[in-house]
């Protein structure tokens, strides 16, 4: 039974919340200027509680089941931190309030810059950014930035690969800059060859995602570093993969200039059915003046009796903000608790154990489904959702049909050079119990495949809804409700 | 470790499964020569220890719990009923991630679109989007929508000087490498009417706030009309808030309304996480970017509801995407759709007024202190002006000793306006912390 729409739920009157009654005199409201209608729900408090708390059991999140969605790294999401952004010290503080009366904030903010730099080898870093999308925004306006500051005017094309996620390209557009394709070869690398040829000095720089999307590390990426480097170009590094390598190389020492980190897969923010997301910027020395600013820095080193005094600078150059305020120090707070938590080691310890859950699927798996590239991969893997003794069964419905044993289905149909790709991420929180059973669940659709497809293409069956009709939400577009009443009145 | 569960013997079996002795082995295409970095960072600690260090900060700043806020300009400090922090406490809603399988789903889907119908109502609009980071990277969305609606043959954007100096400068930097002429806030008293006159046929939008930067509310509807005849969309920049008391923005014409959606139940939380309200009317959902969730049924014949019009988005579209935005404020869109449940009707109309009357009483007194003087001289909604005797970090100093956060100083974004504060008065003070700021004031100017 679908759960009613709030309005469905409204009565005229009802009220879900006391408010004070007001303590100064009214003041005259401004003629033609105060609405007639104000067209929303009427709840008891209860009602939006049930409501809610309704809705929310549709929903498949991390704390309920295994959620292998590659590139989004499904993390455990350590209760902790709800509980540190909450702190009042860190809630009820005004992004524009004295930078003195917010010293706490700037020290936090400052820590993770530093931590951030540490991990991923670089000079300086900016928090700003609200998404990994947003980050690369960022990161390649900073590239644009700096090459006009050089006189470099020509340098407008930026190289993405053929397996690199859509945000790249789509980046690449918004920035003005245009975007030149770069095949992959049979390893799943990037071709070197095709690569050599594209070097020139209109290329601004290539945009690098390292574990690329297939999970593998880039086998030649001190060669493409040299060869963009060579030819005057900057390299972009998209730091949605970074799970796998805290602390198994930083992708400074590599030779990357920009990378931006998503706080939400990596450091255990969580995803928040969408968002909000953290995506801050790091970048090499060449580039520090770039950043958007403010960023947070030492004003004062202070000494054995005062602490430092924290402060925001603006770097000489910046690109300008690229949102409001500081960036989403909500999430900031929950990245610091996670990683002060992990620690040096404990980081360490997380890339290993994504590293090795992925591969141990992957080994488990490979008899039944094909791996396109069967080698050592670090935190995530694809493999093909066909077989070619049952031919009608597609990714989709192998997705579909792990809804039914209570698994979030893999990343589908992505990268795009893969056909029927299925793209797996345990990630390091998994117990190999829950790996095994995976490995069993998905041995047993690979059986259903051939034995019985139709039990596939009409799944999934044990979920609440069945699968939705898209092709009709494209067509007859309904995209908001209204009140009956208010519906009533918009008509006549 | 607490958040990786194996065990040594897990580990053994794995590893040999794999086929490699140990960790190490697994790396062996990462260059050897920058492999395992000894990363400085600090050792791990207890979840107790985190918390003492956490607390030790959280306490290192002022809380607006221990003090009166005057401060706003974008960020206001409102009331936020129990109840939104438990639902977004609902694991199941913030462990998910985007939905891209309605089926386990519907949850998000429905609260989503719960949120856009809210949204359609509250600015007079047809169709939302699911949200944008903030309300500064909405309005950066809502030029780069205009430029597409033109197929990029207009260049030229008119900014009111009213709208937040932040959200101007996010303008300002997606589009640097856009080729754009952007006009009309070189002069912080240009009005509506000097921006009407700004309009021409190259114009691709207009945007304006509503309540203004400064806390005005104008009735935009010849701007409207006279963006309308020259062809250029119009773009109000609207305090979601203000709508539970004042005409919506879709009643003087508007193309677009976006705005920052955290005066609706979300934390200061020093700036962020926020919500990016974006609105249009039906005739640009197909060129608007982030999104959507429309209504559908299932195999069962079930109402359910779906991510739509995904051949926009980046990962379909690619380099021809209109924008690369693949996430939206799920979140924090779900905190307004709880705190609009709760609210309610009333609710919002009474939190608006609270906030308009005590902004009244406040500006009233303060007007009648010698010395300083309302700027303001068209109706007002929460905030106000004031020009000062003293420069305005000069008395945020002193205010500060006795736990008053005054309000903003205008001269840091608008050389002629040194010595002229920005006074946000919400819901969260009382007529008693009114007349305090007001006494401290009067001492101030004194002094």
């Amino acid at each position: 039974m679908p759960e009613p729409l709030i309005y469905d739920l409204s009565a005229p009157g009802r009220v879900g919340v006391t408010l004070p009654d007001s303590d100064v005199p009214a003041a005259e409201l401004p003629k033609g200027l105060v609405r007639e209608d104000l067209p929303m729900p009427e709840l008891s408090e209860m009602e939006v509680v049930r409501h809610f708390v309704r809705l929310s059991q549709y929903n498949h999140g991390v704390d309920i089941g295994f959620y292998p969605l590659g590139s989004c790294t499904m993390k455990y999401n350590p209760k902790i931190n709800e509980d540190a952004a909450r702190m009042p010290g860190f809630a009820l503080t005004h992004p524009l309030q004295d930078p003195d009366t917010a010293q706490g904030n700037l020290a936090l903010m400052y820590a993770l810059q530093e931590w951030l730099k540490e991990i991923g080898g670089f000079a300086s870093v900016s928090l700003q950014p609200a998404a990994g999308a947003h980050g690369e925004l960022t990161g390649i306006l900073i590239i644009r930035a700096y090459h006009r500051d050089r006189g470099d005017e020509q340098r407008t094309k930026i190289l993405v690969p053929d397996s690199a996620h859509g945000t790249n390209p789509a980046t690449t557009t918004m920035s003005g800059m245009e975007v030149v394709e770069i095949p992959s070869d049979e390893r799943g690398n990037i071709d070197l060859s095709e690569l050599q040829k594209l070097c020139g000095d209109d290329i601004a720089g290539l945009m690098l995602t390292n574990p690329n999307t297939l999970g593998l590390f880039e086998e030649h990426v001190k060669e493409v570093v040299d060869l963009i480097h060579g030819c005057g170009g900057l390299i972009y590094g998209d730091g949605a993969n970074m799970n796998a390598l805290l602390g198994i190389v930083r992708p400074g020492d590599l030779g990357f200039d920009v990378l931006h980190y998503n706080l939400h897969k990596t450091f255990s923010t969580p995803h928040g059915g969408g968002g909000p997301g953290s995506g801050p910027v790091g970048v090499s020395e060449k580039l520090v003046d770039f950043l958007p600013g403010p960023i947070v820095d030492i004003l004062d080193e202070g000494d054995d009796e005062e602490p430092p005094i924290y402060g925001l600078v603006k770097p000489k150059k910046t690109i300008g903000r690229v949102k409001a305020f500081l960036g989403h120090f909500g999430m900031h707070v929950r990245a610091y608790t996670y990683m002060r938590m992990q620690g040096k080691h404990g980081l360490r310890a997380v890339s290993d154990h994504a590293v090795l859950n992925a591969n141990y699927l992957r080994v488990k798996l490979n008899d039944t489904y094909h791996v396109p590239f069967d080698r050592i991969n670090m935190h995530e893997f694809v493999i093909q959702g066909e077989f070619k003794d049952a031919p009608d069964v597609h990714a989709l419905d192998i997705s579909k049909r792990l809804m039914d044993f209570g698994i979030h289905p893999p990343t589908n149909y992505f990268p795009l050079i893969v056909p029927e790709a299925l793209m797996i991420e345990p990630t390091e929180t998994e117990t190999k119990e829950t790996l095994d059973e995976f490995i069993e669940v998905m041995k047993k659709i690979a059986r259903e495949a051939r034995e019985d497809p139709e039990i596939l293409h009409t799944a999934p069956h044990e979920t609440p809804f069945g699968r939705l009709d898209e092709v009709q939400a494209a067509r007859q577009l309904v995209l908001c409700c209204m009140p009956a009443d208010f519906q009533e009145k918009v008509e006549s | 470790m607490a958040y990786i569960p194996h065990t040594d013997k897990d580990r053994q079996e794995m590893l040999a499964e794999i086929g490699v002795a140990g960790f190490d082995e697994l790396y062996q295409d990462v260059p050897e020569d920058v492999r395992f970095p000894d990363l400085d960072l600090p050792e791990s600690v207890s979840e107790m220890e985190v918390m003492e260090q956490l607390q030790a900060l959280s306490e290192a700043n002022l809380e607006l719990g221990h003090a009166s806020c005057f401060l706003g300009a974008g960020a206001y400090y409102h009331y936020v009923p129990s109840v939104v922090d438990h639902i977004l406490r609902r694991n199941e809603f913030y462990t998910a991630y985007t939905p891209y399988q309605p089926e386990i789903s519907q949850g998000t889907l429905q609260a989503i679109f719960e949120y856009q119908s809210l949204m359609c109502q509250l600015t007079g609009m047809d169709v939302s989007n699911a949200s944008h980071y903030d309300g500064a990277t909405a309005l950066a969305e809502a030029v780069i929508l205009a430029l597409n609606t033109h197929r990029g043959k207009r260049s030229k954007v008119i900014l009111s000087p009213a709208i937040h100096p932040q959200y101007r400068q996010v303008v300002r930097t997606y589009t640097q490498g856009m080729d754009l002429e952007i006009a009309g806030d070189e002069k912080c008293d240009n009005g509506p009417e000097d921006l009407i006159a700004l309009l021409d046929d190259n114009t691709t939008l207009i945007a304006v706030q509503y309540p203004d930067f400064f806390g005005h509310i104008d009735d935009y509807t010849e701007l409207g009309k006279a963006a309308e005849d020259v062809g250029a969309l119009f773009c109000v920049v609207a305090n979601p808030l203000a709508l539970g008391l004042l005409k919506p923005p879709g009643e003087f014409g508007a193309d677009v309304v976006v705005g920052e959606g955290q005066p609706l139940g979300i934390p200061l939380s020093y700036g962020g996480p926020y919500l990016g309200i974006f609105t249009t009317s039906d005739k640009y959902v197909r060129k608007m970017a982030g999104r959507l969730v429309g209504e559908t049924v299932d195999t069962r014949g079930q109402r359910g509801y779906v991510l739509t019009l995904t051949p926009r988005e980046q990962h379909i579209r690619r380099e021809k995407a209109t924008s690369n935005i693949c996430t939206n404020q799920g979140l924090m869109a779900l905190a307004s759709v709880v705190y609009l449940s709760t609210m309610g009707k009333a609710g919002l109309r009474k939190v608006a007024e609270l906030c308009y009357n005590k902004a009244h009483y406040a500006a009233e007194k303060i007007g009648q202190i010698d010395g300083f003087k309302v700027w303001n001289f068209k109706p007002f909604f929460h905030e106000f002006v004031i020009s000062c005797p003293r420069p305005v970090a000069e008395i945020n100093d002193e205010l500060l000793d006795i736990d008053i956060i005054g309000g903003y100083d205008l001269g840091q974004d608008y050389p002629d306006m040194k010595d002229h504060m920005l006074v946000a008065v919400t819901e969260m003070v009382s007529v008693d912390e009114i007349d305090d700021f007001v006494a401290a004031l009067e001492e101030v100017a004194n002094a």
